[in-house]
């Protein structure tokens, strides 16, 4: 019998659909997993009763022949998506104990296709984070290690939890979120697949807000075909969100047709940093090869504000999440510290509430945005963010996709940056741009790091060219045939 | 000429402007989908999006932007095709989101001008800075719990209209002219109810003083003041405080002031005393809102007739008088009334507009708002029904009563309720115009006060309203005035 | 551009956060380490370019004047800390 922890969604779902498993049973056995990896810290939430019901209800579903791709589907589900009657916090103390009275697009697009619901996954708080440490549930564990070491490495942020999980194979997909690097990053550090779509591709609604411009909902899966899958039941225009697009969601996995010939691969020269450790430098040299053997043209590209990327987005986001987390007060719901007035209650259920990251980006953005600073500030950003738009614009001009490495350095360990917040900002170099241009990114896993870690390569598409993107990433992702997984060291 | 306050330094001018925030006539919320209605059940027109819960998202209303559009039309507003919604952030325990969504640089509406008459007979232009959409705030009540504020959001998202003026006024006059035209342009748009009892409507009072020719001084600004009234108080009010505290070697504070009903003054606003920060910026959940030319040319089509054009016509066309003409137009309910009765008056008595014009907005402006206002009634609430109205008008005209008779008709309409034709009957109130019967009771009149018919022949020719009065006595009041006179006046000058 | 104790004290109050003195001292140095780095964007010339208003190049979509939602008053209550007679219940305000 196999593993059914070790399938693939697809093969997961063809399984299903041919009757050969059923829902109960690779549910029951996800579950069994995750009580296996407590020690991962993956889960915040295991809804076990609701997950059996549901997956009872798929099927049902798949008997009477109405199944879709997700139907039966045991995913994790990310802590910021409000899920109705279960812990939604995006792991803060400030919501202790919300339970929304709704559902979230995304979320209910994937339950109405019949996914199963293992729990809520861990995540660094407010989604504000590149390494999981910042959640008010503790840190997550990422399965893999380093090559004979027993220290344990971060699973990236803020989808940690969600990446984690995946990769330790204790739920066969799971939804992260990005706003500059969520979904992408924790994939690489994971040897994941990780897509952020374009921006408005997914609704919002439902979403506890960080950064409204930026942030986006996409699946961490095992392969690209998965990718697509989840995708597709994911998107779509939701009239309850003013920004999100009124366009058709294609089949995506039928977009996998393997042929690259004559598609233009742009390598930007601006992506090269200093210091940027050879073994990426290589991979990504070793990336270019793998699509030019599959027909690709490789063209030199230029996106002269790159630099600017990162501390653009250190003003932008944090100005936006000052004021979508002015709603936390300790009014509506989540925790409430008493005080002597209504402006001391504020101020102790805040100071209580939200984790140090969060309360510094609060800071920087009410900083940013107050008087006198808005121009050389907020404004300046959000010139300097059309400019890389535009450097995107013009690039597409000769190009067809970008290719760049996904993060500049293998996953390092717990603890080892989590004092320095620059040094943890600058794990997104790579992945902020797209994410301020609002173009869909895809990491897939390439190779590993001298260490045995995972390294991911990032392909960058154009506007609602998700197609193509996930065509080019599954080419990509064969000629990698990155067949690792990490040794389990956990559990017993 | 700014009329100037004397002081005990000198004169003073004052310098005002008015922030008037009107409810949006809607069925939904601005930015949800909640209801509007005033007086529901606390936090029953409240959904997820308006309690500000996690991951909720606005989306804006079309009936809400076609009424801040014709608000601006009604106005004489530039419309701008192109606005941006931007947050104000701070912290209030009715402002679930922390922040409320208004628009600061570009908003929907700009500049316009408005013409107000004043008690003088002069005409006064007031610009208008803007116009911008902006959602309300839920309502928080202190004072039923000792400890404890309670907060309904009912009215937390409602779409309000924040019209600007510009600081063009000087007086109290001008402030309460200025606030009853756009009171007057809204209810005429049906853009809002000007309900100021219920908050759909209220205003800012922006105030400062300064001497004449010198920089604008320092100014206060009073919130949320809720009546005409109110608004002529607090501008006096300030006036005299700002002059006083600077003869008296002070200096005015630029804060925020409330109005205080029981002294007719206003009062530092102690939670507001700090300078805010809004920190405005584009709101990132909403994208711009744009709209067409077309679009604006529409809605101006369906414009309702305003006042200003109203009172045109009711001059040129129905000559009325161009009193009447102001008054009636001053509420669009009066105004209409007047036409609908007008219109069965015409049906009834087979006369033209133009002839009718005159009693019929003589009747109302005089006989009717007199009755209404002694039995505390506004026009929607009026006892008497058009139909009878028309009646009572019609008989006017055919000569079955005169007009004297007509008062004490509509007396008896008012407390029986019955229609004048009942009246009139019953009461055998029938103009007496046979002028058989009346030259004969004129012969007797003038034979029997011989001695005063040669006093009035003398030259006292203040005797003939005696000899009038004589022949209604006799008739009751019932006789053809203009019988009378025809027939008395050549009899009586011999 | 860097922040001092007293303008990190008044960024806490408008953003409603308590930071106690010692907090003070260094968050002070943690904000100015970002803004010292933020402080490059200022080589980039950007005369005469539009700040962005948004990545999607659409105008805002409208919804239909009707009443869809709201009328759940339970539900909203629901979670919050302290509610009575179908209030949100706060500390006493003074105005």
């Amino acid at each position: 019998m196999t593993d059914l922890t070790k399938l693939t969604l697809s093969e997961a779902r063809d399984a299903l659909h041919k009757g050969d498993i059923s829902s109960v049973e690779i549910t029951q056995a996800h579950i069994s997993a995750i009580n296996e990896a407590k020690e991962l810290n993956c889960f915040i939430e295991v809804t076990s009763d609701k997950a059996m019901d549901m997956a009872k209800a798929a099927d049902e579903t798949i008997k009477s022949g109405n199944a879709k791709g997700m139907t039966g589907i045991p995913i994790g589900m990310k802590d910021l998506y409000c899920t109705k009657g279960v812990h939604s916090q995006t792991c803060s103390h400030i919501l202790d104990g919300f339970k929304p009275e709704y559902e979230s697009t995304v979320s209910q697009n994937l339950w109405d296709d019949g996914a199963v619901m293992l729990g809520k996954t861990n995540m660094d708080e407010f989604a504000m984070g590149s390494s999981n440490e910042n959640s008010y549930y503790g840190p997550v564990k990422n399965p893999w290690r380093a090559k004979g070491s027993d220290k344990n490495t971060v699973p990236g942020g803020s989808s940690g939890g969600s990446s984690a999980a995946v990769a330790a194979d204790i739920a066969i997909a799971t939804t992260g979120t990005d706003t500059g690097g969520s979904i992408r990053q924790p994939a690489s550090f994971t040897g994941l697949v990780g897509l952020k779509p374009t921006y408005g591709r997914c609704s919002r609604w439902g979403m506890i807000a960080f950064a409204s411009s930026l942030d986006q909902a996409g699946p961490l899966t095992k392969t690209v075909r998965d990718a697509a899958i989840m995708m597709e039941s994911m998107a779509g225009y939701d009239p309850k969100d003013s920004t999100s697009t009124n366009i058709a969601v294609p089949n995506y996995e039928a977009a996998l047709n393997g042929d690259i010939r004559g598609l233009k691969v742009g390598i930007p020269s601006e992506y090269r940093v200093d210091g940027m450790p050879e073994e990426i430098e290589n991979l990504w040299t070793q990336g270019k090869e793998w699509l030019k053997s599959a027909g690709a043209e490789i063209v030199d590209i230029s996106l002269p504000h790159t630099k600017y990327a990162l501390p653009t987005y250190y003003i932008v986001a944090p100005a936006e999440c000052s004021s979508n987390l002015a709603r936390y007060d300790g009014v509506k719901y989540g925790l409430r510290v008493t005080g002597d007035s209504l402006d001391d209650m504020y101020k102790k259920t805040r100071a209580a509430g939200f984790g140090d990251e969060v309360k510094r980006r609060i800071l920087i953005g009410t900083y940013v945005l107050s008087a006198g600073y808005y121009d050389a500030y907020y404004l300046k950003a959000q010139k300097i963010r059309t400019l890389i738009a535009n450097d995107f614009k013009t690039a597409y001009q000769k190009c067809d996709v970008i290719l760049t490495p996904t993060a500049p350095s293998a996953a390092f360990n717990l603890g080892e940056k989590v004092s320095d917040p620059l040094a943890m900002y600058l794990n997104d170099v790579f992945t902020v741009p797209a994410s301020l241009a609002g173009l869909p990114g895809i990491s897939v896993p390439a190779g590993l790091s001298a260490e045995g870690l995972p390294l991911g390569l990032q392909l960058i598409g154009q506007a609602f060219g998700e197609e193509q993107l996930l065509n080019v990433a599954d080419v990509l992702e064969g000629a990698a045939s990155f067949n690792y997984k990490p040794t389990k060291w956990w559990g017993e | 000429m700014t009329k100037l306050y004397p002081g005990v330094t000198g004169d003073w001018e004052a310098v005002i402007g008015l922030e008037i925030h009107a409810q949006v006539i809607s069925e939904a919320k601005l930015f949800s989908g909640s209801a509007t209605t005033f007086g529901a059940e606390p936090n029953t027109q409240v959904s997820f999006v308006c309690s500000a819960q996690p991951g909720m998202l606005p989306v804006i209303n079309e009936e809400c932007v076609r009424q801040a559009v014709r608000t601006g039309l009604a106005m004489g507003c530039e419309i701008n095709l192109r606005s941006i919604f931007d947050r104000k952030n701070y912290f209030y325990a009715d402002l679930p989101q922390g922040y409320q969504i208004s628009q600061f640089k570009d908003p929907i509406v700009g500049e316009g001008e408005i013409a107000i008459e004043l008690s003088d007979g002069s005409t006064k232009i007031i610009g208008v800075e803007r116009l911008h959409l902006e959602q309300d705030a839920g309502k928080s009540m202190h004072d039923q719990h000792p400890t404890m504020t309670y907060v309904d959001l009912n009215r937390s998202g409602v779409a309000l209209m924040e019209i600007v003026s510009k600081p063009d006024m000087s007086t109290p006059e001008e402030a309460a002219e200025y606030f009853k035209k756009i009171r007057s342009l809204v209810r005429y748009a049906g853009t809002c109810d000007g309900n100021m009892d219920q908050g759909s409507m209220r205003a800012d009072v922006n105030v400062s003083v300064r001497r004449p020719g010198e920089e604008l001084g320092t100014r206060t600004e009073t919130k949320n003041v809720n009546s005409i009234r109110y608004v002529m108080q607090v501008v006096e009010s300030e006036i005299r405080r700002q002059i006083d505290l600077i003869e008296d070697g002070g200096t005015v504070d630029q804060e925020t002031r409330l109005f205080e009903v029981a002294t007719g003054t206003t009062r530092t606003m102690r939670s507001k005393e700090e300078a805010h920060d809004y920190r405005y910026f584009p709101d990132p959940d909403l994208l711009p809102l744009e709209f067409s030319q077309e679009f604006v040319d529409e809605l101006a089509a369906e414009m309702p007739e305003l006042a200003d054009a109203k009172k045109e016509r009711f001059i040129a066309d129905l000559h009325i008088t161009p009193y009447n003409a102001s008054v009636l137009v001053a509420e669009k309910e009066n105004a209409d009334y007047f036409e609908t009765l007008l219109a069965v008056t015409v049906d009834k008595t087979g006369k033209p507009v133009s002839e009718l014009g005159k009693l019929v907005s003589n009747w109302i402006t005089s006989d009717l708002f007199g009755a209404l206002k002694k039995l505390g009634k506004t026009i929607s609430e009026n006892p008497v029904s058009v139909e009878n109205a028309a009646e009572l008008l019609n008989l006017q005209v055919e000569g079955t009563i005169s007009g004297r008779i007509a008062k004490e008709v509509f007396e008896n309409m008012l407390e029986s309720g019955n229609s004048p034709e009942t009246i009139v009957d019953e009461k055998g109130l029938k103009q007496v115009s046979d002028t058989g019967a009346i030259e004969a009771m004129i012969d007797e009149i003038l034979s029997v006060n011989a001695d005063k018919v040669e006093e009035y022949r003398g030259g006292k020719d203040k005797l003939y309203g005696f000899f009038v009065g004589q022949v209604m006595k006799q008739t009751g009041g019932k006789a053809n005035p203009q019988v009378v006179n025809q027939l008395l006046k050549p009899k009586l000058d011999g | 551009m860097s922040v001092d104790k007293e303008t990190v004290a008044k960024i806490a109050n408008l953003a409603r956060i308590e930071v106690s003195e010692d907090e003070l001292e260094s968050t002070v140095g943690e904000l100015n380490n970002i803004l010292d780095w933020v402080e490059q964007l200022s080589e980039v010339d950007t005369d005469g370019v539009e700040a962005m208003t948004s990545v999607v190049d659409a105008s805002l979509p409208r919804r239909e004047d009707k009443v869809t939602d709201g009328g759940y008053r339970d539900q909203v209550l629901k979670n919050a800390p302290q509610s009575e007679h179908g209030f949100f219940a706060v500390p006493k305000v003074i105005e």
